[in-house]
Protein backbone atom coordinates (compact mmCIF):
# COMPACT_ATOMS: atom_id res chain seq x y z
CA UNK A 1 0.00 0.00 0.00
CA UNK A 2 2.87 2.75 1.00
CA UNK A 3 4.62 1.33 -2.18
CA UNK A 4 1.90 2.28 -4.26
CA UNK A 5 1.49 5.73 -2.44
CA UNK A 6 5.48 6.57 -3.29
CA UNK A 7 5.15 4.94 -6.85
CA UNK A 8 1.66 7.07 -7.36
CA UNK A 9 3.76 10.24 -6.31
CA UNK A 10 6.62 9.63 -8.15
CA UNK A 11 4.76 9.67 -11.55
CA UNK A 12 2.81 13.13 -10.37
CA UNK A 13 5.63 14.73 -8.64
CA UNK A 14 6.08 17.50 -12.15
CA UNK A 15 2.59 18.22 -11.31
CA UNK A 16 2.49 18.18 -7.42
CA UNK A 17 6.35 20.46 -7.44
CA UNK A 18 4.31 22.45 -9.88
CA UNK A 19 1.81 23.04 -7.94
CA UNK A 20 3.22 24.39 -4.91
CA UNK A 21 5.49 26.62 -6.25
CA UNK A 22 3.39 28.05 -9.24
CA UNK A 23 -0.21 27.66 -7.27
CA UNK A 24 -0.07 26.94 -3.46
CA UNK A 25 2.69 29.72 -2.83
CA UNK A 26 1.77 32.55 -5.22
CA UNK A 27 -1.92 31.83 -3.96
CA UNK A 28 -1.32 32.29 -0.53
CA UNK A 29 1.10 35.34 -1.11
CA UNK A 30 -1.18 37.09 -3.06
CA UNK A 31 -3.35 37.22 0.04
CA UNK A 32 -0.79 38.44 1.94
CA UNK A 33 0.47 40.88 -0.01
CA UNK A 34 -3.07 42.28 -0.47
CA UNK A 35 -3.15 43.31 2.72
CA UNK A 36 -0.02 45.23 2.66
CA UNK A 37 0.59 48.75 1.24
CA UNK A 38 3.75 47.35 -1.50
CA UNK A 39 5.01 49.30 -4.28
CA UNK A 40 7.96 47.67 -5.28
CA UNK A 41 10.68 49.57 -4.27
CA UNK A 42 10.14 49.90 -0.74
CA UNK A 43 9.20 46.42 1.30
CA UNK A 44 5.95 45.95 1.69
CA UNK A 45 4.42 47.26 4.88
CA UNK A 46 0.80 45.80 6.77
CA UNK A 47 -1.85 47.94 5.91
CA UNK A 48 -4.74 45.40 7.33
CA UNK A 49 -8.20 45.61 5.68
CA UNK A 50 -7.13 49.02 4.15
CA UNK A 51 -6.54 48.32 0.12
CA UNK A 52 -10.01 46.24 0.25
CA UNK A 53 -11.92 49.37 1.78
CA UNK A 54 -10.50 52.17 -0.75
CA UNK A 55 -11.23 49.25 -3.60
CA UNK A 56 -14.75 48.81 -2.95
CA UNK A 57 -15.28 52.69 -2.07
CA UNK A 58 -13.91 53.75 -5.39
CA UNK A 59 -16.90 54.03 -7.57
CA UNK A 60 -14.83 55.60 -10.26
CA UNK A 61 -12.88 53.21 -11.19
CA UNK A 62 -13.05 49.52 -9.51
CA UNK A 63 -16.74 49.66 -9.58
CA UNK A 64 -16.75 50.90 -13.29
CA UNK A 65 -14.51 47.67 -14.24
CA UNK A 66 -16.40 45.68 -12.23
CA UNK A 67 -19.80 46.42 -14.50
CA UNK A 68 -18.48 46.34 -17.43
CA UNK A 69 -17.03 43.02 -16.95
CA UNK A 70 -20.45 41.97 -15.84
CA UNK A 71 -22.09 43.00 -19.01
CA UNK A 72 -19.73 40.96 -20.97
CA UNK A 73 -21.52 37.98 -19.72
CA UNK A 74 -24.12 39.14 -21.93
CA UNK A 75 -21.95 37.29 -24.46
CA UNK A 76 -22.27 33.91 -23.13
CA UNK A 77 -25.93 33.36 -23.80
CA UNK A 78 -25.25 34.82 -27.44
CA UNK A 79 -22.84 32.42 -28.19
CA UNK A 80 -24.65 29.32 -26.50
CA UNK A 81 -27.00 29.72 -28.80
CA UNK A 82 -25.47 30.78 -32.05
CA UNK A 83 -22.67 28.35 -31.02
CA UNK A 84 -25.97 25.66 -31.01
CA UNK A 85 -27.57 26.56 -33.79
CA UNK A 86 -24.36 26.75 -36.12
CA UNK A 87 -23.49 23.25 -34.70
CA UNK A 88 -27.00 21.61 -35.26
CA UNK A 89 -26.93 23.23 -39.23
CA UNK A 90 -23.42 21.21 -39.47
CA UNK A 91 -24.68 17.91 -38.10
CA UNK A 92 -26.00 16.63 -40.93
CA UNK A 93 -24.58 14.66 -44.42
CA UNK A 94 -24.57 16.96 -46.42
CA UNK A 95 -22.29 17.56 -49.36
CA UNK A 96 -19.27 19.58 -49.14
CA UNK A 97 -20.26 19.74 -45.01
CA UNK A 98 -16.51 19.45 -44.14
CA UNK A 99 -15.90 22.80 -46.12
CA UNK A 100 -18.55 24.59 -44.27
CA UNK A 101 -17.43 23.05 -40.91
CA UNK A 102 -14.35 24.88 -41.61
CA UNK A 103 -15.41 27.92 -42.45
CA UNK A 104 -17.21 28.78 -39.20
CA UNK A 105 -14.22 27.31 -37.39
CA UNK A 106 -11.72 28.91 -39.00
CA UNK A 107 -12.48 32.60 -37.58
CA UNK A 108 -11.60 30.98 -33.92
CA UNK A 109 -7.78 30.50 -35.23
CA UNK A 110 -7.23 33.76 -35.88
CA UNK A 111 -4.19 34.97 -33.43
CA UNK A 112 -5.49 37.41 -30.99
CA UNK A 113 -3.61 40.25 -32.17
CA UNK A 114 -4.36 39.56 -36.18
CA UNK A 115 -7.68 39.39 -34.78
CA UNK A 116 -7.60 43.12 -33.44
CA UNK A 117 -5.99 44.62 -36.04
CA UNK A 118 -8.73 43.41 -38.35
CA UNK A 119 -11.25 44.32 -35.87
CA UNK A 120 -10.68 47.69 -35.33
CA UNK A 121 -10.34 48.21 -39.14
CA UNK A 122 -14.14 46.09 -39.63
CA UNK A 123 -15.38 48.49 -36.77
CA UNK A 124 -13.85 51.48 -38.33
CA UNK A 125 -16.47 54.02 -37.84
CA UNK A 126 -16.56 55.55 -41.50
CA UNK A 127 -14.80 53.26 -43.81
CA UNK A 128 -15.58 50.00 -42.26
CA UNK A 129 -16.62 47.43 -43.14
CA UNK A 130 -19.48 47.01 -41.22
CA UNK A 131 -20.60 50.54 -40.74
CA UNK A 132 -20.70 50.17 -45.10
CA UNK A 133 -23.13 47.66 -44.62
CA UNK A 134 -25.12 49.30 -42.37
CA UNK A 135 -25.22 52.32 -44.57
CA UNK A 136 -26.18 50.05 -47.22
CA UNK A 137 -29.13 48.67 -45.81
CA UNK A 138 -30.21 51.89 -44.61
CA UNK A 139 -29.52 51.55 -40.75
CA UNK A 140 -28.22 53.49 -38.24
CA UNK A 141 -24.17 53.44 -38.26
CA UNK A 142 -22.79 53.65 -34.47
CA UNK A 143 -19.13 54.42 -33.47
CA UNK A 144 -18.92 51.28 -32.22
CA UNK A 145 -15.43 52.01 -30.48
CA UNK A 146 -15.20 55.17 -30.39
CA UNK A 147 -18.59 55.18 -28.40
CA UNK A 148 -19.11 54.66 -24.73
CA UNK A 149 -22.29 53.02 -25.40
CA UNK A 150 -21.10 50.70 -28.09
CA UNK A 151 -18.05 49.85 -27.45
CA UNK A 152 -18.93 46.75 -25.35
CA UNK A 153 -21.27 45.33 -28.15
CA UNK A 154 -18.82 46.11 -30.35
CA UNK A 155 -15.97 43.72 -28.27
CA UNK A 156 -19.10 40.99 -28.15
CA UNK A 157 -19.97 41.07 -32.07
CA UNK A 158 -16.14 40.10 -32.75
CA UNK A 159 -16.15 37.70 -29.77
CA UNK A 160 -19.06 35.79 -31.88
CA UNK A 161 -17.37 35.83 -34.92
CA UNK A 162 -14.72 33.19 -33.43
CA UNK A 163 -17.91 31.17 -31.46
CA UNK A 164 -17.01 28.41 -33.77
CA UNK A 165 -14.21 27.25 -31.27
CA UNK A 166 -17.21 26.47 -28.55
CA UNK A 167 -19.56 25.28 -31.76
CA UNK A 168 -17.08 22.56 -32.88
CA UNK A 169 -17.15 21.16 -29.29
CA UNK A 170 -21.15 21.07 -29.53
CA UNK A 171 -21.14 19.57 -32.85
CA UNK A 172 -18.92 16.52 -31.38
CA UNK A 173 -21.38 16.21 -28.56
CA UNK A 174 -23.48 15.91 -30.73
CA UNK A 175 -22.66 13.34 -33.07
CA UNK A 176 -22.37 11.51 -30.02
CA UNK A 177 -26.08 11.61 -29.05
CA UNK A 178 -26.73 7.85 -29.61
CA UNK A 179 -29.29 7.44 -32.28
CA UNK A 180 -31.44 5.18 -30.66
CA UNK A 181 -32.79 8.06 -28.51
CA UNK A 182 -33.98 9.73 -31.48
CA UNK A 183 -35.43 6.57 -32.95
CA UNK A 184 -37.25 5.60 -29.94
CA UNK A 185 -38.53 8.98 -30.09
CA UNK A 186 -40.02 9.34 -33.01
CA UNK A 187 -41.72 5.84 -32.05
CA UNK A 188 -43.36 7.51 -29.88
CA UNK A 189 -44.55 10.21 -31.97
CA UNK A 190 -42.36 12.92 -30.94
CA UNK A 191 -41.79 16.23 -33.27
CA UNK A 192 -38.69 17.79 -34.34
CA UNK A 193 -39.08 20.61 -31.50
CA UNK A 194 -39.87 17.75 -28.90
CA UNK A 195 -36.44 15.66 -29.60
CA UNK A 196 -34.59 18.75 -29.58
CA UNK A 197 -35.82 19.22 -26.10
CA UNK A 198 -35.88 15.86 -24.93
CA UNK A 199 -32.70 14.54 -26.74
CA UNK A 200 -30.88 16.44 -27.89
CA UNK A 201 -30.39 19.18 -25.30
CA UNK A 202 -29.63 16.34 -22.63
CA UNK A 203 -27.68 15.07 -24.41
CA UNK A 204 -25.01 17.57 -25.03
CA UNK A 205 -25.56 19.31 -21.86
CA UNK A 206 -22.26 18.42 -20.14
CA UNK A 207 -20.36 20.19 -22.98
CA UNK A 208 -22.92 23.14 -22.62
CA UNK A 209 -21.84 22.76 -18.69
CA UNK A 210 -18.44 22.81 -20.09
CA UNK A 211 -18.07 25.95 -22.15
CA UNK A 212 -20.32 27.51 -19.90
CA UNK A 213 -18.03 27.25 -16.74
CA UNK A 214 -14.95 27.98 -18.93
CA UNK A 215 -16.78 31.05 -20.45
CA UNK A 216 -17.16 32.45 -16.89
CA UNK A 217 -13.34 32.15 -16.16
CA UNK A 218 -12.54 33.11 -19.59
CA UNK A 219 -15.21 36.60 -18.99
CA UNK A 220 -13.60 37.63 -15.77
CA UNK A 221 -9.93 37.47 -17.07
CA UNK A 222 -10.60 39.51 -20.36
CA UNK A 223 -7.72 41.30 -21.36
CA UNK A 224 -6.01 41.42 -24.28
CA UNK A 225 -8.22 42.69 -26.61
CA UNK A 226 -9.14 45.44 -24.79
CA UNK A 227 -5.41 45.96 -23.53
CA UNK A 228 -4.70 46.41 -27.42
CA UNK A 229 -7.81 47.96 -28.96
CA UNK A 230 -8.61 50.58 -26.78
CA UNK A 231 -7.09 50.71 -23.48
CA UNK A 232 -9.83 50.75 -21.67
CA UNK A 233 -12.14 53.97 -23.67
CA UNK A 234 -13.73 56.01 -24.25
CA UNK A 235 -14.79 57.10 -21.32
CA UNK A 236 -13.53 53.78 -18.86
CA UNK A 237 -16.17 51.92 -20.83
CA UNK A 238 -14.00 48.82 -22.06
CA UNK A 239 -11.95 49.18 -18.40
CA UNK A 240 -12.20 45.74 -17.58
CA UNK A 241 -11.57 44.04 -14.43
CA UNK A 242 -8.64 42.22 -15.56
CA UNK A 243 -7.01 45.52 -17.40
CA UNK A 244 -7.52 47.48 -14.39
CA UNK A 245 -5.88 44.96 -12.20
CA UNK A 246 -2.51 44.70 -14.58
CA UNK A 247 -2.90 48.70 -14.59
CA UNK A 248 -2.79 49.14 -10.84
CA UNK A 249 0.33 46.22 -10.75
CA UNK A 250 2.12 46.98 -13.91
CA UNK A 251 1.48 50.46 -14.35
CA UNK A 252 0.77 52.58 -10.90
CA UNK A 253 3.15 49.47 -9.22
CA UNK A 254 0.38 49.21 -6.48
CA UNK A 255 1.23 45.80 -6.20
CA UNK A 256 -1.10 45.55 -2.95
CA UNK A 257 -4.00 46.83 -4.48
CA UNK A 258 -3.79 44.69 -7.61
CA UNK A 259 -3.47 41.63 -5.11
CA UNK A 260 -6.45 42.73 -3.30
CA UNK A 261 -7.92 42.69 -6.59
CA UNK A 262 -7.09 39.41 -7.43
CA UNK A 263 -8.39 37.58 -4.86
CA UNK A 264 -11.59 39.15 -4.95
CA UNK A 265 -11.46 38.11 -8.45
CA UNK A 266 -10.31 34.51 -7.06
CA UNK A 267 -13.89 34.92 -5.06
CA UNK A 268 -15.79 36.21 -7.62
CA UNK A 269 -14.97 33.12 -10.10
CA UNK A 270 -15.01 30.29 -7.20
CA UNK A 271 -18.83 31.92 -6.54
CA UNK A 272 -20.00 32.08 -10.20
CA UNK A 273 -18.40 28.44 -10.60
CA UNK A 274 -19.85 27.08 -7.98
CA UNK A 275 -23.22 28.53 -8.95
CA UNK A 276 -22.87 27.10 -11.97
CA UNK A 277 -21.69 23.75 -10.59
CA UNK A 278 -24.78 23.61 -7.68
CA UNK A 279 -27.24 24.23 -10.67
CA UNK A 280 -25.95 21.36 -13.00
CA UNK A 281 -27.25 18.90 -10.89
CA UNK A 282 -30.63 20.19 -11.96
CA UNK A 283 -29.77 20.64 -15.68
CA UNK A 284 -26.47 18.23 -16.65
CA UNK A 285 -27.43 14.67 -17.97
CA UNK A 286 -24.70 12.08 -17.72
CA UNK A 287 -25.03 8.93 -19.81
CA UNK A 288 -25.05 5.85 -17.90
CA UNK A 289 -26.03 8.02 -14.24
CA UNK A 290 -29.25 6.96 -12.48
CA UNK B 1 -41.54 17.34 -51.83
CA UNK B 2 -40.51 18.54 -48.38
CA UNK B 3 -37.54 15.83 -48.54
CA UNK B 4 -36.41 17.44 -51.48
CA UNK B 5 -36.74 20.89 -50.44
CA UNK B 6 -34.57 20.71 -46.94
CA UNK B 7 -31.28 20.01 -48.16
CA UNK B 8 -31.67 23.07 -50.64
CA UNK B 9 -32.80 25.32 -47.95
CA UNK B 10 -29.80 23.72 -45.73
CA UNK B 11 -27.70 24.61 -48.02
CA UNK B 12 -28.68 28.30 -48.77
CA UNK B 13 -28.70 28.82 -45.11
CA UNK B 14 -24.59 27.16 -44.42
CA UNK B 15 -23.96 29.10 -47.31
CA UNK B 16 -25.25 32.45 -46.78
CA UNK B 17 -24.05 32.52 -43.13
CA UNK B 18 -20.56 31.05 -44.06
CA UNK B 19 -20.35 33.93 -46.42
CA UNK B 20 -21.10 36.44 -43.70
CA UNK B 21 -18.08 34.38 -41.31
CA UNK B 22 -16.16 34.62 -44.36
CA UNK B 23 -16.13 38.26 -45.80
CA UNK B 24 -14.17 40.04 -42.85
CA UNK B 25 -11.01 37.42 -44.22
CA UNK B 26 -12.16 38.88 -47.91
CA UNK B 27 -11.55 42.60 -46.56
CA UNK B 28 -8.56 41.54 -44.73
CA UNK B 29 -7.28 40.50 -47.70
CA UNK B 30 -8.71 42.90 -50.36
CA UNK B 31 -7.11 45.74 -47.68
CA UNK B 32 -3.81 44.07 -47.76
CA UNK B 33 -3.53 44.77 -51.69
CA UNK B 34 -4.63 47.99 -51.75
CA UNK B 35 -2.85 51.42 -52.91
CA UNK B 36 -3.04 53.58 -49.63
CA UNK B 37 -4.91 56.12 -51.29
CA UNK B 38 -8.11 53.48 -51.99
CA UNK B 39 -8.82 52.13 -48.70
CA UNK B 40 -10.81 54.52 -47.65
CA UNK B 41 -13.84 54.84 -49.98
CA UNK B 42 -17.24 55.17 -49.61
CA UNK B 43 -18.50 52.04 -51.27
CA UNK B 44 -15.84 49.27 -50.57
CA UNK B 45 -13.96 48.06 -53.67
CA UNK B 46 -13.52 44.18 -52.96
CA UNK B 47 -11.20 43.70 -56.05
CA UNK B 48 -8.41 45.83 -55.80
CA UNK B 49 -7.00 47.81 -58.67
CA UNK B 50 -4.36 47.97 -58.68
CA UNK B 51 -3.25 45.09 -57.10
CA UNK B 52 -0.54 46.20 -54.64
CA UNK B 53 1.94 43.49 -53.89
CA UNK B 54 4.27 45.73 -52.51
CA UNK B 55 2.31 46.23 -49.26
CA UNK B 56 3.68 43.11 -47.71
CA UNK B 57 7.22 43.84 -48.37
CA UNK B 58 6.58 46.66 -47.24
CA UNK B 59 5.04 45.88 -43.64
CA UNK B 60 7.80 43.20 -43.38
CA UNK B 61 10.13 45.95 -43.63
CA UNK B 62 8.88 47.57 -41.25
CA UNK B 63 8.09 45.14 -38.61
CA UNK B 64 11.50 42.50 -37.96
CA UNK B 65 9.24 39.74 -38.83
CA UNK B 66 11.77 36.74 -39.10
CA UNK B 67 13.25 37.67 -35.97
CA UNK B 68 9.87 37.69 -33.57
CA UNK B 69 8.96 34.63 -35.88
CA UNK B 70 12.18 32.51 -34.82
CA UNK B 71 11.82 34.15 -31.11
CA UNK B 72 7.98 33.51 -30.52
CA UNK B 73 9.21 29.33 -32.31
CA UNK B 74 11.79 29.56 -29.42
CA UNK B 75 9.35 30.13 -27.06
CA UNK B 76 7.03 27.74 -28.64
CA UNK B 77 9.37 24.93 -28.99
CA UNK B 78 10.75 24.87 -24.92
CA UNK B 79 7.06 24.83 -23.91
CA UNK B 80 6.11 22.43 -25.70
CA UNK B 81 8.73 20.21 -25.26
CA UNK B 82 7.81 20.79 -21.31
CA UNK B 83 3.96 20.32 -21.48
CA UNK B 84 4.23 17.40 -23.23
CA UNK B 85 7.56 15.85 -21.04
CA UNK B 86 5.42 17.43 -17.59
CA UNK B 87 2.12 16.28 -18.64
CA UNK B 88 3.03 12.58 -20.00
CA UNK B 89 3.99 11.09 -15.97
CA UNK B 90 1.28 13.20 -13.86
CA UNK B 91 -1.62 11.63 -16.29
CA UNK B 92 -0.43 8.21 -16.28
CA UNK B 93 -0.13 8.32 -12.60
CA UNK B 94 -3.71 9.75 -12.47
CA UNK B 95 -4.93 7.40 -15.09
CA UNK B 96 -3.23 3.50 -14.35
CA UNK B 97 -1.69 3.71 -10.92
CA UNK B 98 -4.28 3.06 -7.92
CA UNK B 99 -3.24 4.88 -4.71
CA UNK B 100 -4.22 7.06 -1.78
CA UNK B 101 -4.98 10.43 -2.31
CA UNK B 102 -4.78 9.98 -5.76
CA UNK B 103 -8.51 11.10 -6.32
CA UNK B 104 -7.91 14.31 -3.41
CA UNK B 105 -5.38 15.51 -5.76
CA UNK B 106 -6.73 14.95 -8.75
CA UNK B 107 -9.66 16.78 -8.30
CA UNK B 108 -7.18 19.63 -6.32
CA UNK B 109 -5.99 19.55 -10.23
CA UNK B 110 -8.95 20.21 -11.98
CA UNK B 111 -9.55 23.02 -9.30
CA UNK B 112 -6.51 24.42 -10.47
CA UNK B 113 -7.78 25.05 -14.21
CA UNK B 114 -10.49 27.30 -12.86
CA UNK B 115 -8.01 29.55 -10.68
CA UNK B 116 -7.53 33.13 -12.53
CA UNK B 117 -4.42 33.48 -13.52
CA UNK B 118 -4.37 37.20 -12.10
CA UNK B 119 -4.32 35.03 -8.42
CA UNK B 120 -1.04 33.90 -9.03
CA UNK B 121 0.90 36.00 -11.89
CA UNK B 122 2.23 38.89 -9.55
CA UNK B 123 3.85 36.83 -6.92
CA UNK B 124 5.62 34.68 -9.65
CA UNK B 125 6.59 37.82 -11.46
CA UNK B 126 8.12 39.17 -8.07
CA UNK B 127 9.93 36.16 -7.56
CA UNK B 128 11.08 36.20 -11.08
CA UNK B 129 12.37 39.27 -10.86
CA UNK B 130 14.52 38.82 -7.81
CA UNK B 131 16.13 36.10 -9.75
CA UNK B 132 16.56 38.10 -12.43
CA UNK B 133 15.00 36.27 -14.97
CA UNK B 134 13.11 39.20 -16.39
CA UNK B 135 13.79 39.92 -19.82
CA UNK B 136 14.64 36.56 -20.42
CA UNK B 137 12.22 33.72 -21.82
CA UNK B 138 13.23 32.01 -18.75
CA UNK B 139 9.78 32.81 -16.94
CA UNK B 140 7.97 32.01 -20.35
CA UNK B 141 9.43 28.43 -20.64
CA UNK B 142 9.95 27.16 -16.96
CA UNK B 143 6.35 26.90 -15.82
CA UNK B 144 5.74 24.80 -18.85
CA UNK B 145 8.13 22.01 -17.46
CA UNK B 146 5.69 21.62 -14.06
CA UNK B 147 2.61 20.12 -15.22
CA UNK B 148 -0.28 22.22 -17.01
CA UNK B 149 -3.37 20.92 -15.63
CA UNK B 150 -5.58 21.15 -18.66
CA UNK B 151 -2.83 18.61 -20.52
CA UNK B 152 -2.72 16.55 -17.99
CA UNK B 153 -6.58 15.95 -17.76
CA UNK B 154 -6.62 15.65 -21.35
CA UNK B 155 -3.99 13.26 -21.54
CA UNK B 156 -5.75 10.95 -18.52
CA UNK B 157 -8.59 11.21 -20.16
CA UNK B 158 -6.84 9.36 -22.97
CA UNK B 159 -4.80 6.92 -21.00
CA UNK B 160 -7.99 5.82 -19.18
CA UNK B 161 -9.50 4.51 -23.02
CA UNK B 162 -6.53 1.86 -23.04
CA UNK B 163 -7.55 -1.64 -21.99
CA UNK B 164 -5.85 -2.03 -18.67
CA UNK B 165 -5.58 -5.76 -19.27
CA UNK B 166 -2.71 -4.83 -21.75
CA UNK B 167 -0.58 -3.29 -18.17
CA UNK B 168 -1.90 -6.36 -16.65
CA UNK B 169 -0.24 -8.81 -19.37
CA UNK B 170 3.18 -6.80 -19.25
CA UNK B 171 3.17 -6.93 -15.31
CA UNK B 172 2.30 -10.63 -15.38
CA UNK B 173 5.63 -10.80 -17.47
CA UNK B 174 7.49 -8.97 -15.19
CA UNK B 175 7.55 -5.33 -16.57
CA UNK B 176 7.63 -2.48 -14.55
CA UNK B 177 5.42 0.78 -14.00
CA UNK B 178 8.18 2.70 -15.74
CA UNK B 179 8.53 0.33 -18.48
CA UNK B 180 4.62 -0.39 -19.03
CA UNK B 181 4.92 3.75 -19.25
CA UNK B 182 7.16 3.82 -21.86
CA UNK B 183 7.17 1.00 -23.72
CA UNK B 184 3.33 0.63 -23.71
CA UNK B 185 1.43 3.44 -22.73
CA UNK B 186 3.71 6.38 -24.95
CA UNK B 187 3.55 4.43 -27.83
CA UNK B 188 -0.35 4.13 -27.64
CA UNK B 189 -0.69 7.70 -27.56
CA UNK B 190 1.10 9.30 -30.00
CA UNK B 191 -2.36 10.41 -30.98
CA UNK B 192 -3.17 12.53 -27.74
CA UNK B 193 0.67 13.26 -27.69
CA UNK B 194 0.05 15.17 -30.16
CA UNK B 195 -2.95 16.87 -29.25
CA UNK B 196 -1.44 18.61 -26.38
CA UNK B 197 1.84 19.06 -28.23
CA UNK B 198 -0.38 21.03 -30.15
CA UNK B 199 -2.65 22.99 -27.97
CA UNK B 200 0.71 23.98 -26.10
CA UNK B 201 1.84 25.35 -28.94
CA UNK B 202 -1.18 27.32 -30.40
CA UNK B 203 -1.04 28.94 -26.87
CA UNK B 204 2.73 29.82 -26.65
CA UNK B 205 2.16 31.26 -29.95
CA UNK B 206 -1.09 33.51 -29.29
CA UNK B 207 0.11 34.34 -25.79
CA UNK B 208 0.41 38.16 -24.77
CA UNK B 209 0.36 39.31 -21.64
CA UNK B 210 3.10 36.70 -20.45
CA UNK B 211 5.70 38.53 -23.01
CA UNK B 212 4.03 41.58 -22.39
CA UNK B 213 4.78 41.53 -18.88
CA UNK B 214 8.76 39.54 -19.35
CA UNK B 215 10.07 40.61 -22.39
CA UNK B 216 11.42 44.67 -22.60
CA UNK B 217 14.12 44.26 -25.70
CA UNK B 218 12.46 45.13 -28.80
CA UNK B 219 14.92 42.04 -30.37
CA UNK B 220 13.13 39.75 -28.17
CA UNK B 221 9.60 40.83 -29.07
CA UNK B 222 7.59 38.10 -30.05
CA UNK B 223 5.06 38.15 -33.02
CA UNK B 224 2.11 39.03 -30.54
CA UNK B 225 4.21 41.99 -29.19
CA UNK B 226 5.74 42.82 -32.33
CA UNK B 227 2.54 43.15 -33.59
CA UNK B 228 1.12 45.36 -31.08
CA UNK B 229 4.18 47.89 -31.39
CA UNK B 230 3.23 47.59 -35.33
CA UNK B 231 -0.40 48.79 -34.28
CA UNK B 232 0.95 51.49 -32.57
CA UNK B 233 3.45 52.73 -35.14
CA UNK B 234 1.09 52.17 -38.04
CA UNK B 235 -2.06 53.05 -36.66
CA UNK B 236 -4.74 54.08 -39.54
CA UNK B 237 -2.30 52.47 -42.44
CA UNK B 238 -4.82 49.61 -42.94
CA UNK B 239 -3.30 48.39 -45.68
CA UNK B 240 -0.14 47.34 -44.17
CA UNK B 241 -1.69 46.54 -40.82
CA UNK B 242 -4.03 44.35 -42.76
CA UNK B 243 -0.67 43.07 -45.03
CA UNK B 244 0.66 42.07 -41.24
CA UNK B 245 -2.72 40.39 -40.11
CA UNK B 246 -2.72 38.20 -43.35
CA UNK B 247 1.21 36.87 -42.64
CA UNK B 248 0.69 36.01 -39.04
CA UNK B 249 -2.77 34.40 -39.70
CA UNK B 250 -1.74 32.37 -42.88
CA UNK B 251 0.52 29.98 -40.74
CA UNK B 252 -2.51 28.66 -38.29
CA UNK B 253 -4.89 28.31 -40.95
CA UNK B 254 -2.39 26.37 -42.84
CA UNK B 255 -1.26 24.35 -39.90
CA UNK B 256 -5.28 24.09 -39.22
CA UNK B 257 -5.29 22.36 -42.71
CA UNK B 258 -2.24 20.24 -41.87
CA UNK B 259 -3.42 19.28 -39.25
CA UNK B 260 -7.18 19.17 -38.59
CA UNK B 261 -7.53 15.69 -37.39
CA UNK B 262 -4.99 16.13 -34.49
CA UNK B 263 -7.18 18.96 -33.53
CA UNK B 264 -10.83 17.52 -34.10
CA UNK B 265 -9.29 14.63 -31.73
CA UNK B 266 -8.37 17.11 -28.83
CA UNK B 267 -11.75 18.20 -29.19
CA UNK B 268 -13.06 15.15 -28.71
CA UNK B 269 -11.49 14.66 -25.66
CA UNK B 270 -12.42 17.71 -24.22
CA UNK B 271 -15.48 16.43 -23.98
CA UNK B 272 -15.45 12.97 -22.62
CA UNK B 273 -15.96 12.42 -19.03
CA UNK B 274 -14.43 10.79 -16.37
Amino acid sequence: MKREMRLGLLFVAPWLIGFLLFTVYPVLATLYLSFTDYRVLAPPRWIGWDNYRELLADTETFWPSLFNTLYLFLELPAALILGILIALLLDRNLRGMAWYRTVFYLPSIVPVLANAMLWLWLLNPEYGLINSGLRALHLPAPAWLASPIWSKPALILMDLWAVGGSMIIYLAALQGVPSSLYEAASLDGASGFAKFVNVTLPGISPVIFFNLIMGVIGTFQYFTQTFVMTRGGPDKSTLFYALYLYQNAFQYFRMGTACAMAWLLFLLTLAATLFVFTSSARWVYYEGEK
Amino acid sequence: MKRHLRPILSHALLLGLGLLFLTPFAFMVSTSLKLQGKVFTETIEWLPNPVVWSNYPEALGNFPFALYLRNTLVICAGVVLGTVVSAALPAYGFARLRWKGRDTLFFLMLATIMLPSQVTQLPIFLTFRTLHWTGTYLPLIVPAFFGNAFSIFLLRQFFLTIPQELSDAARIDGCSEWGIFTRILLPLSQPALATIALFAFMGAWTDFQGPLIYVHDEDQYTLAIGLASFLGRYNGQWHLLMAAATVVTLPLIVAFFLAQRTFIRGIAMTGMKG
